[in-house]
Formats: C-alpha cells, sequence, structure tokens
C-alpha cells in the first residue's frame, strides 16, 4: 500500500519534472533546449555508441577509485576520532569547516601535484567524499549507548572484539548513512574535476557537447548522471530504512 | 581558550609550520605549492593594489544575492509546501534525490540558455541552496506547537499573518539552520560555477592564474576565498550553536 502510494508520487514528480522541461523548451526555444522527446531518441542512439561506452567506463573507474578512497580513509578517521574523544573533539570542528568550504578553489593545486592524470581526479573525488563519511562515522560511534560499552567490557572483549561485535552493528545504520551522502560528493567531485579540466570522462563531454552547441548530447549526458545517481541514492537509502528497521 | 581549544590551534599552527618547513627546504617543489607565508604576503600585497578588488565585489555581491533569494524563497516555498500535506508527501522523494544528483551538470545547459552572464551563476547559486532552506523550514513548522495554531484561531488571525507573527518566531531556530546551510551551500555553487567557466569572478580570476602559471595571485586568492569562507561558516555555526542552546536540544 505504502510502496505504491511512493512509487506514485515518484511517477508524479518525474511527470511534472517532464512537463516542466517541455514548458521551458518552448520558452527558450528548440537550439538552446531540445524538448524531452528528441532528447530521449538521441539518448537512445547515443548510449549504446561506442564514444559513451568510453567515456562513462573513464568516469566509473575514477569514480570507484576515488570512492574506495573516500570510504577508507574517512571510516578509518570516523572510527579513529569516535573512539578516542580527545582527538574527536578536536578534530570535528576542523573537519566541519574543509566540509564546508568550496573545495572546487583547490582543484588546481590537485592539478598542479597530479597533472592532468587519473590521480588527481580521483584525489579531488576523494577529497570531497571523505570529509561527510567520517563526520557520520564519528557522530554513530559517539552514540551508542554507553551500556554497551560496559558490556563488552564485562565480557573482557578486546579491542578488536568489541568493534568488530559491537561498535560496528551498532553504528551500521548511521554509517550507511555517512556512505551515502559520501558516494554522492564523491561522485559530484569526480565530475566537477572532469567539467573542469579532463580529456575524457561524462564531465568533459558535457562541457565538450556545449561548446559544440550540441545540447542534445548535453541534456542526454546530464539524464543519465541524474538517473545513475537517483538510483544508487534509492538504493542506498532503502538499505538505510532497512537497517535502521532492523534493531 | 579550554584545553581542547588550544590543543587544536596547535595542530593547525603545526600543520602550517610543517608545509611552510617543506616548501622552504624545497621538499615541495616551489612551483607547486608556495610557502604559506609568501601567500600571506602576497594576499596582502593583491589586496593593497586592489587590482582584484572588482571581483571579489562581484563573487561576494552574487554568494550574497543567491543566498538572499534561496532564504526568502525557500522559506516562502517551504511554507506553501507545508500548508498543503498531499503535495509535500509527493515530493518528499524529490528532497530525498535532490542533494544526491550532481546539480552542477546542469550548469552548461544554463549557459546554452541565459548565455555567459551573472544569470547562470546566480541560478547555480540558489539551485543548490534553495532546498536545503526548503527542508529546513519544512522541519521548523513540524516543531511549531500546535496550541500556537490554536491561539491564531481564537485571535482570528489571517493565514499571512499567522506565518509571519507566530510560525516564523515559532520556527525562527530551525530555519536559522536552513540559512546557514543556505550560505554555505550558495558560496560552493557559485565558486564552483565561476571555475567551470564565467566571465569574471573569483574562480574565473584564479582558474587563470592557474593556467598562466602565476602561483603567486593564485595562492592569495584562495588564501582569501578559504579565509572568508572559513570565517562566515564559522560565525554561522556559532550563532546557529546559540539558538540550539536556547531551544534545548544543544550539543554538551
Amino acid at each position: 500500500m505504502i510502496a505504491t502510494r511512493r512509487a506514485a508520487d515518484t511517477a508524479i514528480i518525474l511527470i511534472i519534472m517532464l512537463l516542466a522541461w517541455q514548458a521551458l523548451h518552448q520558452l527558450v526555444g528548440a537550439t538552446a533546449l531540445p524538448g524531452p522527446v528528441p532528447t530521449l531518441a538521441y539518448l537512445a542512439r547515443f548510449v549504446p555508441s561506442e564514444r559513451f561506452a568510453e567515456n562513462a567506463w573513464a568516469t566509473l573507474v575514477c569514480f570507484f577509485y576515488a570512492l574506495l578512497l573516500s570510504y577508507g580513509i574517512g571510516l578509518a578517521i570516523g572510527v579513529w576520532m569516535g573512539i578516542h574523544r580527545l582527538s574527536g573533539a578536536v578534530g570535528e570542528p576542523i573537519l566541519i569547516s574543509l566540509y564546508t568550504l568550496p573545495k572546487v578553489t583547490l582543484y588546481p593545486v590537485v592539478l598542479l601535484i597530479f597533472g592532468l592524470s587519473l590521480s588527481g581526479r580521483v584525489t579531488f573525488g576523494a577529497m570531497h567524499g571523505v570529509l561527510p563519511v567520517a563526520l557520520l562515522t564519528m557522530s554513530a560511534i559517539r552514540n551508542i549507548p554507553p551500556v554497551y560499552l560496559k558490556s563488552a567490557r564485562t565480557l573482557h572483549l578486546s579491542g578488536w572484539q568489541t568493534i568488530l561485535t559491537m561498535l560496528f552493528p551498532a553504528a551500521l545504520p548511521e554509517i550507511v548513512g555517512g556512505l551515502r551522502i559520501g558516494f554522492t560528493l564523491t561522485l559530484l567531485g569526480v565530475l566537477l574535476a572532469e567539467m573542469f579540466a579532463a580529456k575524457q570522462g561524462l564531465g568533459s563531454l558535457i562541457i565538450n557537447a556545449m561548446q559544440l552547441m550540441q545540447a542534445e548530447e548535453m541534456l542526454t549526458v546530464a539524464v543519465v548522471l541524474f538517473a545513475f545517481a537517483a538510483l544508487a541514492n534509492a538504493l542506498l537509502l532503502w538499505i538505510e530504512h532497512r537497517l535502521h528497521r532492523r534493531v | 581558550m579550554s584545553r581542547v581549544g588550544w590543543i587544536r590551534l596547535a595542530v593547525l599552527a603545526i600543520a602550517i609550520g610543517l608545509l611552510e618547513l617543506c616548501c622552504r627546504l624545497g621538499l615541495i617543489d616551489q612551483r607547486v605549492v608556495i610557502p604559506p607565508s609568501e601567500m600571506a604576503v602576497a594576499l596582502v600585497r593583491l589586496l593593497i593594489s586592489g587590482e582584484a578588488n572588482e571581483q571579489i565585489v562581484r563573487t561576494f555581491g552574487i554568494v550574497l544575492l543567491a543566498a538572499l533569494i534561496s532564504v526568502v524563497a525557500g522559506f516562502a516555498l517551504g511554507a506553501v509546501i507545508h500548508a498543503l500535506p498531499r503535495v509535500r508527501q509527493s515530493l518528499d522523494p524529490f528532497f530525498a534525490t535532490y542533494y544526491a544528483v550532481p546539480i552542477f551538470i546542469f550548469y552548461p545547459v544554463m549557459i546554452v540558455i541565459f548565455g555567459l552572464s551573472a544569470i547562470p551563476i546566480v541560478l547555480m547559486g540558489v539551485a543548490t541552496a534553495i532546498v536545503a532552506m526548503i527542508i529546513a523550514t519544512l522541519n521548523g513548522l513540524d516543531r511549531v506547537p500546535q496550541v500556537l495554531a490554536k491561539v491564531a484561531r481564537v485571535h482570528r488571525m489571517g493565514a499571512i499573518a499567522t506565518a509571519l507573527r507566530l510560525k516564523l518566531p515559532a520556527a525562527a531556530p530551525h530555519l536559522f539552520t536552513g540559512v546557514k546551510l543556505a550560505v554555505s551551500y550558495a558560496f560552493i555553487g557559485v565558486i564552483a560555477s565561476e571555475f567551470i567557466l564565467a566571465p569574471a569572478g573569483l574562480g574565473r580570476v584564479i582558474s587563470d592564474a592557474y593556467t598562466d602559471f602565476n602561483n603567486r595571485q593564485m595562492y592569495a586568492l584562495m588564501l582569501l576565498l578559504i579565509i572568508v569562507a572559513t570565517i562566515v561558516n564559522m560565525f554561522l555555526h556559532v550563532v546557529d550553536q546559540r539558538w540550539a542552546e536556547r531551544r534545548g536540544i544543544a550539543k554538551p
């Protein structure tokens, strides 16, 4: 019942968005903004093509490495700062101000260090993702009821045992929330890096299409990325809700 | 200052000192990163010479404008959506997904529609910031006590009067969280757009300086942006904490 209503709501939003797109298209003209129908027709032709596959693969590889780094480093920092109170108290405001910083500003530094390479884009993507993962993991561990820690001590669990059998399962739902935001921001970082300076990848494809005034291709790539991000987010959100209900 | 505060200051000082040392000793190539002290000197010179003033005013003006539009329009939209529960329910999946989509992919679309001017940049700033304000408004209005609505009815207040004179003050502490997010998101939206493509502005000047290997100017302006963003965010964070204490949900 609830599921069907949710599906209906999502469908309504999609329809409204398509109508708004069509209306905007009527307003500004076909050269600036092609309507949904021609764009989707172009999408059907463009997505199976070699050029799309190459660029999508480049973005995917870059995103995968960046995500690995974001999650690895973010979880490590988060767990450490969650367990060790003093480092948490010292580090949290620093992480928060880094989080709110527009990190694009630092992209030229990354470029100067790594050059126009995959490692540069991966680093930039990871820079976006690490902070939310670390901050939310930290707060997840801090929010664990103290009685759990006491029972771990009564059971004489070792440090690693405490982390694996107690801390991690108890903090998991919130940690997954952090991983979801980390996923989103890492993707944003990778795409920004590609839009600013890259020879391949979906971000650079959009910029190229804009410069060549190929509005259809530009919108097609945007629609594909939109769908990918929305679906991935829905999946992670679903896992998060399941974990919250588990307890 | 507390002990934790001193340790934090020491950690930051050591980090900056290490960077300075590594640059001075040549462990880090000066063509890649210049020592922090030189960044500061370059920034002071740049500010005194006034070369970049126009760009600075332009960028911060756009950020301010985008934040203002987001806060005002976001509050208005939030209030309307809150009044219509069915609409709100169907918008829920949209809000849950909004920040998951990298909206910068639509910046080129905006440029094609509006041309290479300040308009697409303002719009990107608003696009990144407004939804945070709408969500904060909805959360805030949810927490307005029911009894206030009854008070309004007893006094026969109209919808607008109720919104402005009762709901707004009651929800204010929660709304401020929205304002805080809107400002920092507007910052990110505007600067990122200027980096990707813009006729002028700080982001554009920094990316030009990067292409010209003009490291001094690049690092000076980066430092400026980082300092301004940090000060603004810290200020908003402190005010937000104050409000939070008042509404009794402060972190210890």
